[in-house]
């Protein structure tokens, strides 16, 4: 009997599991699942909890409703994987041998990587909403909240879905808005990027929104640290900017016992071939989703394309074929902009966010780089497709895994 | 894209005002465009973070940011700040001859 074990059973590793499972004879491969956590969250939801758009019976179910027959999930907290010997090491003493390996632990915040952060303020003025404890606190704290200052800062780059700061910030102004308060919030979001938007054709399309949202962006700022018993954040450079309600998206880091296992960058993230996921060192250890050190998102929707193309390589490298198949860095993200419109956005390691229609070229129904009600009825429809399709390995209609370049403009921009 | 002529090269630049070609730099143009931005001279340290800057966004194909730079090149952020005040990633990718260091949208 072969074993392969994949290492968390989150989107990434849910997915790995179903596709692999009919695929493997199951008198030949045993495929097992490590994960510390029994419940499976729909982290994208994580964004609405705050606004009460969602609720948090919305976006958890119990992982093992996802996993197919003949899959083995194991509860425990790896504490290191000995490359070496082929060897995965939980906290609780359990030892697992594998002949091939699959990370997929994702990326998680951490807020105690910022000096100042989880002190007393931490749930009080100071939140985030990366996490289901943090969504639903913030749901609570926003509820009374008289106005004032709201400060969104992003701490570190990269972290996992680089769009969701946005989002908030349009659907705070939505909500503030909406609830007749605007006029008593100041928005301000602070970014160590050079920008909100940073890409030349995404910042022609959409720089204006913020604008006319009344939004602040402070770019190229890197937080040191946080005083809570003065309000103000304060970067590198000495700037200061003062809140008095926090909205962080903490430092993201993979799990540490990639560190530990010697197998990661510095943030933790997984070294490997960016389009076969394959370990530069390890023959028989892949990293995919937010786990992998990728020069694309870390999205749901990418860990879905990776998925599909890892599958079929993966069959070739067991039967000791040479892989194939090449992933392209796709990645397809809906930015939820407040007041029931959306945005879409589709690109990959080499083609920037561009304008057009997706994802029938000049039909749609989405259109790319445009704020529509259509686009925002596509991120509501994720979550079903995510619970029923993407999860189980199935297809999503009409959208491939390499992205495609008919449907869209090109625009040429110059200075 | 447009070019100028620096250190006697004519370099390209792209939409973002960084080089657009890696290969056009050397030693010369990297002086020049830290002058350019205020960053006068490059010292021993100054060449340190451009050495590794190059080295990684030749591995990775990113120029590299913040924490990669302190940690992998063992320059505490602060010094870092104090060798390429205001936005140090951004900074030194200009003057090693990388792209700016973007987000995906
Ligand atoms: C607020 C927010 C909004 C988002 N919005 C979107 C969106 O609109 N669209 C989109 O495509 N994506 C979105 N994402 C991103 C998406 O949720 C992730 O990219 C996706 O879940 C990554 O899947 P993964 O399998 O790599 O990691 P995860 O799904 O995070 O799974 C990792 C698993 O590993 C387990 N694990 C970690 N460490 C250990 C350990 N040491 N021992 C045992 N188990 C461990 C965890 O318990 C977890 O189950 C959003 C994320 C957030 C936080």
């Amino acid at each position: 009997m072969k074993n392969l074990i994949i290492l968390g059973a989150g989107t990434a590793g849910t997915m790995v599991a179903n596709k692999l499972r009919p695929k493997l004879n199951t008198s030949e491969w045993n495929i097992l699942l490590v994960d510390e956590d029994e419940t499976h969250y729909y982290q994208p939801g994580f964004l609405f909890i705050p606004f009460e758009i969602y609720q948090p019976n919305d976006v958890i179910k119990p992982k093992r409703r996802f996993l197919p027959d003949g899959v083995e999930l194991i509860i425990g907290k790896i504490d290191r994987v000995e490359a070496a010997e082929n060897q995965v090491k939980l906290f609780d003493g359990r030892q697992l041998n594998y002949d091939y390996l699959v990370i997929a632990t994702g990326t998680h915040p951490r807020p105690e990587e910022t000096p100042g952060l989880e002190g007393e303020a931490w749930g009080d003025t100071v939140h985030d909403f990366y996490t289901f404890e943090g969504a639903v606190a913030l749901a609570d704290k926003l509820k009374n909240w008289p106005g004032g200052r709201m400060v969104v800062t992003i701490m570190e780059f990269p972290f996992k879905c680089p769009v969701a700061p946005l989002e908030f910030i349009f659907l705070a102004d939505s909500y503030f808005t909406q609830k007749g308060m605007r006029d008593q919030v100041e928005l301000t979001l602070a970014t160590p990027l050079p920008g909100a938007f940073t890409k030349p054709v995404a910042e022609k399309h959409l720089s204006q929104m913020l604008a006319d949202r009344d939004i602040k962006v402070v770019p190229d700022f890197y937080t040191e640290m946080v005083d809570t018993d003065t309000n103000v954040v304060m970067s590198y450079d000495e700037e200061e900017i003062p809140y008095d309600l926090l909205v962080t998206i903490p430092v993201n880091m993979g799990a540490d016992f990639v560190d530990r296992s010697g197998l990661g960058d510095e943030l933790n993230h997984v070294k490997v071939d960016k389009e076969t996921f394959l370990s530069p060192h390890y023959n028989n250890i892949f990293a995919l989703g937010d786990a992998a050190a990728l020069p694309t998102s870390k999205a749901g929707s990418v860990a879905h394309f990776a998925v599909d193309i890892f599958t079929e390589n993966f069959l070739e490298h067991i039967a000791g074929r040479p892989m194939t198949h090449r992933f392209d860095g796709h990645a397809n993200c809906f930015i939820e902009s407040g007041y029931g419109k959306g945005i879409l956005i589709d690109f990959n390691y080499d083609v920037e966010p561009l304008p057009g229609k997706f994802p029938l070229p000049g039909i749609g129904p989405f259109e790319l780089l445009t704020e529509t009600r259509m686009n925002h009825w596509g991120k509501m429809a994720f979550r079903w497709i995510y619970w029923n399709l993407l999860l189980k390995g199935r297809p999503i209609p009409m959208v491939p895994a390499e992205m495609k370049m008919a449907g869209k403009e090109l625009e040429l921009i110059s200075t | 894209m447009t070019t100028k002529e620096i250190a006697g090269k004519t370099i390209h630049f792209d939409d973002s005002g960084f080089m657009a070609d890696a290969k056009e730099w050397n030693n010369e143009v990297a002086v020049e465009l830290a002058a350019e931005i205020g960053i006068n001279p490059l010292t021993e340290m100054h060449w340190q973070v451009i050495e590794f800057c190059r080295q990684d966004f030749l591995a990775n194909g990113d120029a590299p940011n913040v924490r990669r730079i302190t940690k992998q090149a063992g320059i505490p952020t602060k010094q870092l700040y104090k060798l390429f005040p205001k936005g140090p990633a951004k900074k030194a990718a200009y003057v090693s001859g990388l792209k700016k260091p973007t987000g995906c949208i």
